[in-house]
C-alpha cells in the first residue's frame, strides 16, 4: 500500500505542482492517476521513488516514510517504466531487462537467465535478446521496459505515460498484455496517462486530477461514469457530450453501440435478446 | 622568467620600429597574406559550399576531402608546393598553399551553415511559394551564416599559424623572427615574436567571434542561449571538424 | 624515384620516429580531457571558463607555442618534452570540448531512467553517461589525433626530429620527391590512427549508428516489425 499524506511540492522556480494531496494506493490495484498537463500526475508518480522530494507532507509505502529510505536503494526495488521505454541504447535488450537485478548485486549469467524468461513473460521473441533498442519497434521496445521494471520482481510498479508514445493499435496491443500481466502478477501499479479512456480501461482505482494535483474525483471507473462528481469530471470524461452514452443502432447485419457522438463504439452481441 | 623581461625588452625596443625588419611591416605582411588567401578560398569554397549544401549533393566527398585535408601537414605542403612552383616564386607558392589550407573549414562552414537550418523551416519556404533562389537568399544563407562566420574564423587562425612557418622559405611576416632567432639562437626575439604572434591570433580570434555573435538573426540568438548545441551543428563538427588543424 | 629506393630505411626510421612522438600527446590529452570535459559539462560557471581557456590556447599558432612553453615551464627549447607538452595542450583544447559536448549529448530520458532504476551518481557515470557519451568524444578523439600527427612536423624547426625532417632536408637538396613521400607519409600515419581509433570505436561500441547512414536510420526510425 502506498499513502500520500499533505503531500505539496513546490518547485524552486516557484511553480506549485501538487498541493496538499492525500490518497491512499491500495497493493496488488491499479491506481490512474489521470489528467491534463500541468495536473502534477507526473511529480506524483516520481516522488514515489523519490525522483522527486515533496516540499512538505509524506509518502508511505507500506507503514514506511519513504524520507527515511535511502533513494537508490528504494529505486531499485520499485520498478519503473516510461514514456519511449527510456532503453539504455548502449545495451542489448537482454542485459537492459537485466540491469536492476545486476544493480542488487545478483550474478551477470543468472540475472540474463532471469531476463529470458521476462521476455516470454511480456510476449518477447527471445531471438531479441541480442538486440539493441534502436533495432527494435517503438511497441518492442516498450515491452522490453515492462520487462525491466519486473526484473527485479518490485512490489510496486511505476508507469509514467508508458504507451503514449507508440501508434494506437500498438497501444491497443500493449494494453491488453498490461491487463493479463496485471492478472498474473497482481502488483501494486501506479499508472499515469492524460488518456481518460486508457485510464478506465487499465484501472481499479481511477484519480481524475485538476490543475496543481487536486483531486477532481477517485473512484472506479463505473463509480465515476456513474456518477460524475463535478462538471470538471463530466467534461473530462466525456459525459456532458454523450461521449459514454451509448445507444444501439440496428443496421443490416445487426446491432451495433454508438455513443452521443454517432459514432459507434462496439457491436451488441447477443443481439437475439436485445432485438 | 627573466627571458619573458627580455623578451618584453626586446619588443618594446625602439629599432622595432626603425630596424631594417620593422614589426609593423611583418605584421602587415601576416596580415596581408593571411586576408589573400583567406578571400581567394571564400571565394572558391562559399559558392561550392552553398551548393552542396542546398542541394545536399556531393556532402560525402566534401566531409571525405576535409578529413583527408586535416591530415595534410601544412609545413609540408608548403615546401612541396615551393618545390613544385619554383623557390624564386615562393611567396605564390605559399599562397597557394594557405589557399588550399584555408578551403575546407570554409567549405564545411558554409554546407553545414545550411545544414543546420531546420528542414521543416525550408519546406514552410517552398510552401508559401518561395522560388529556390529566394529560399537560398532569404532563409538559408542568413540562417546559416553564424556557421559560415565560424568556418572563415577557423580558416583565419588557421592561415595565420601557416604563415608563421612559411618564414622558413622566405616569406615575410612575423614568423620570420622565430626562424630567424633559431639560427642565431636569439631567445629573446623569438619569445617577443612568439607572443606578437598568439596575441594577433587571439585578437583575431575575438574579432570573428564578435562577428559571429553580431551575424545571428535576432529571432534565432534566443534559442542558441542553452549550452548544448543542436545535433546538426555538432555532427557538422563531428564529421568536418570547422576547427581543423593547424600550421 | 631513385630518392625513395636509397632512402627506405631512413623513412622507416622516421615514420617510427613520428608515431613515437604522436602517441604520447593523444593518450594525455584523452586522459586529461575527460575530467575536464566532465567539470566543463556538470558546472556551468566552469564551463563558460575552460571552454574559453581551451579555445585560446587552441588559438595560439604550434611555432609560437613552441617558443613560448620552454620558459614558462622550465624546459630547454630543442627537446621533445617541449613538443609532448605543446601538442598535449592541443589535444586538451579540441578534447575538452568535445567530452562536454558529448556529456552533454546524452539524452537527458536515459539519464533519468538510470537514477529511476537506481543507479548510484558514480556508476551512473562510468556504466551509462561515459558510455553513451563515446561516439561524439570519439569523433573528437578522431581530430585531436589526425592534427597531432600533422603537427609533429613543425618539431622539426626546433630540431626535434620527425617526418618533418623530410621536409626541410629535401628543401635544402631540393629533392621534391622527398618533400612528397614526407607529406605522404604524414598524411598515411594520420590515417592509420584515425582508422584504428575508428575500429575501436565500432569495437567498443557497436550499438552507436554508423554515422554515415544515421540519416536514414532516424528515418526508419520504429520500422522494424513488431
Amino acid at each position: 500500500m502506498i499513502e500520500f499524506r499533505s503531500v505539496t511540492k513546490r518547485f524552486p522556480d516557484g511553480t506549485v505542482a501538487v498541493d496538499d494531496f492525500s490518497l491512499v494506493l491500495p497493493s496488488h490495484k491499479t491506481t490512474v492517476l489521470v489528467g491534463s498537463s500541468g495536473s502534477g500526475k507526473t511529480t506524483l508518480l516520481r516522488m514515489v521513488n523519490r525522483m522527486v522530494d515533496p516540499s512538505s507532507g509524506s509518502i508511505e509505502i507500506d507503514g514506511e516514510d519513504t524520507s527515511t529510505l535511502e533513494p537508490v536503494a528504494l529505486r531499485r526495488r520499485i520498478g519503473y517504466v516510461m514514456q519511449n521505454s527510456g532503453l539504455l541504447p548502449h545495451l542489448k535488450v537482454l542485459d537492459n531487462v537485466a540491469t536492476v537485478p545486476v544493480l542488487n548485486g545478483v550474478p551477470r549469467r543468472e540475472a540474463r537467465q532471469q531476463a529470458l524468461t521476462l521476455l516470454d513473460t511480456v510476449g518477447l521473441d527471445r531471438a531479441l535478446a541480442d538486440r539493441y533498442p534502436s533495432q527494435l519497434s517503438g511497441g518492442q521496445q516498450q515491452r522490453v521496459g515492462v520487462a525491466r521494471g519486473l526484473a527485479a520482481d518490485p512490489n510496486i510498479l511505476l508507469m509514467d505515460e508508458p504507451f503514449g508514445a507508440v501508434d494506437p493499435i500498438v497501444r491497443d496491443e500493449l494494453q491488453q498484455e498490461l491487463i493479463r500481466l496485471q492478472r498474473e502478477l497482481g502488483k501494486t501499479v501506479v499508472f499515469v496517462t492524460h488518456d481518460i479512456d486508457e485510464a478506465f480501461l487499465l484501472g481499479d482505482q481511477v484519480v481524475i486530477l485538476e490543475q496543481g494535483g487536486r483531486i477532481a474525483q477517485v473512484g472506479s471507473p463505473t463509480e465515476i461514469m456513474e456518477a460524475p462528481a463535478s462538471d470538471f469530471v463530466a467534461s473530462f470524461i466525456g459525459a456532458d457530450r454523450g461521449k459514454r452514452a451509448l445507444s444501439i443502432r440496428k443496421t443490416e447485419h445487426g446491432f451495433i453501440l454508438v455513443d452521443g457522438e454517432g459514432r459507434a463504439a462496439g457491436v451488441l452481441v447477443g443481439t437475439a435478446d436485445a432485438g | 622568467m627573466n627571458l619573458l623581461s627580455e623578451a618584453i625588452d626586446w619588443l618594446f625596443a625602439a629599432e622595432r620600429l626603425s630596424g631594417s625588419s620593422p614589426v609593423p611591416l611583418r605584421i602587415g605582411e601576416h596580415l596581408l597574406y593571411t586576408f589573400v588567401a583567406v578571400l581567394v578560398a571564400a571565394v572558391i569554397a562559399v559558392p561550392l559550399g552553398y551548393l552542396i549544401g542546398h542541394t545536399g549533393r556531393g556532402r560525402e566527398l566534401a566531409v571525405g576531402l576535409s578529413g583527408a585535408a586535416r591530415a595534410l601537414p601544412s609545413f609540408g605542403l608548403i615546401i612541396l608546393l615551393v618545390l613544385l612552383v619554383g623557390v624564386v616564386r615562393a611567396p605564390l607558392a605559399a599562397v597557394i598553399s594557405f589557399v588550399i589550407l584555408a578551403i575546407p573549414s570554409i567549405l564545411a562552414g558554409a554546407y553545414a551553415g545550411f545544414e543546420a537550418v531546420d528542414r521543416r523551416t525550408i519546406d514552410a519556404a517552398r510552401a508559401i511559394g518561395m522560388t529556390e533562389w529566394q529560399i537560398l537568399w532569404k532563409v538559408e544563407v542568413p540562417l546559416g551564416l553564424p556557421l559560415l562566420i565560424s568556418g572563415l574564423r577557423s580558416a583565419v587562425l588557421q592561415v595565420v599559424a601557416t604563415v608563421t612557418l612559411a618564414a622558413y622559405v622566405g616569406l615575410g611576416g612575423l614568423g620570420l623572427y622565430i626562424i630567424a632567432g633559431l639560427a642565431l639562437r636569439q631567445f629573446d626575439q623569438m619569445l617577443g615574436a612568439a607572443l606578437l604572434i598568439a596575441a594577433l591570433a587571439l585578437v583575431l580570434d575575438a574579432l570573428f567571434a564578435g562577428l559571429e555573435r553580431v551575424v545571428v538573426p535576432a529571432g534565432v540568438s534566443v534559442g542558441r542561449k542553452g549550452f548544448r548545441p543542436t545535433s546538426n551543428r555538432r555532427r557538422a563538427v563531428m564529421e568536418t571538424s570547422i576547427e581543423s588543424g593547424r600550421g | 624515384m631513385n630518392w625513395i629506393l636509397d632512402n627506405l630505411d631512413l623513412m622507416l626510421e622516421l615514420t617510427l620516429q613520428h608515431i613515437r612522438l604522436s602517441l604520447p600527446p593523444i593518450i594525455l590529452g584523452f586522459l586529461i580531457s575527460v575530467p575536464l570535459g566532465w567539470v566543463a559539462y556538470r558546472f556551468q560557471l566552469t564551463r563558460g571558463f575552460l571552454l574559453t581557456v581551451a579555445g585560446l590556447l587552441y588559438t595560439i599558432p604550434s611555432l609560437a607555442l613552441f617558443v613560448i612553453l620552454p620558459p614558462i615551464l622550465g624546459i630547454s627549447f630543442l627537446s621533445e618534452i617541449n613538443i609532448t607538452i605543446a601538442l598535449t595542450i592541443y589535444a586538451v583544447a579540441i578534447l575538452t570540448r568535445s567530452v562536454a559536448d558529448a556529456l552533454g549529448s546524452v539524452d537527458p530520458a536515459v539519464r533519468d531512467c538510470a537514477t529511476a532504476m537506481g543507479y548510484g551518481p558514480w556508476r551512473r557515470f562510468w556504466t551509462v553517461e561515459f558510455p553513451l557519451a563515446g561516439p561524439v568524444t570519439l569523433a573528437g578523439l578522431r581530430v585531436a589525433a589526425v592534427s597531432t600527427v600533422s603537427l609533429v612536423t613543425v618539431g622539426i624547426l626546433i630540431g626535434v626530429q620527425s617526418l618533418g625532417y623530410l621536409f626541410t632536408n629535401g628543401l635544402q637538396r631540393r629533392i621534391l620527391v622527398e618533400v612528397f613521400a614526407g607529406v605522404v607519409l604524414v598524411v598515411l600515419v594520420a590515417l592509420l590512427i584515425d582508422a584504428l581509433l575508428a575500429m575501436a570505436g565500432r569495437r567498443l561500441m557497436p550499438w552507436a549508428p554508423r554515422p554515415r547512414s544515421s540519416r536514414r536510420l532516424a528515418l526508419r526510425g520504429s520500422a522494424a516489425p513488431e
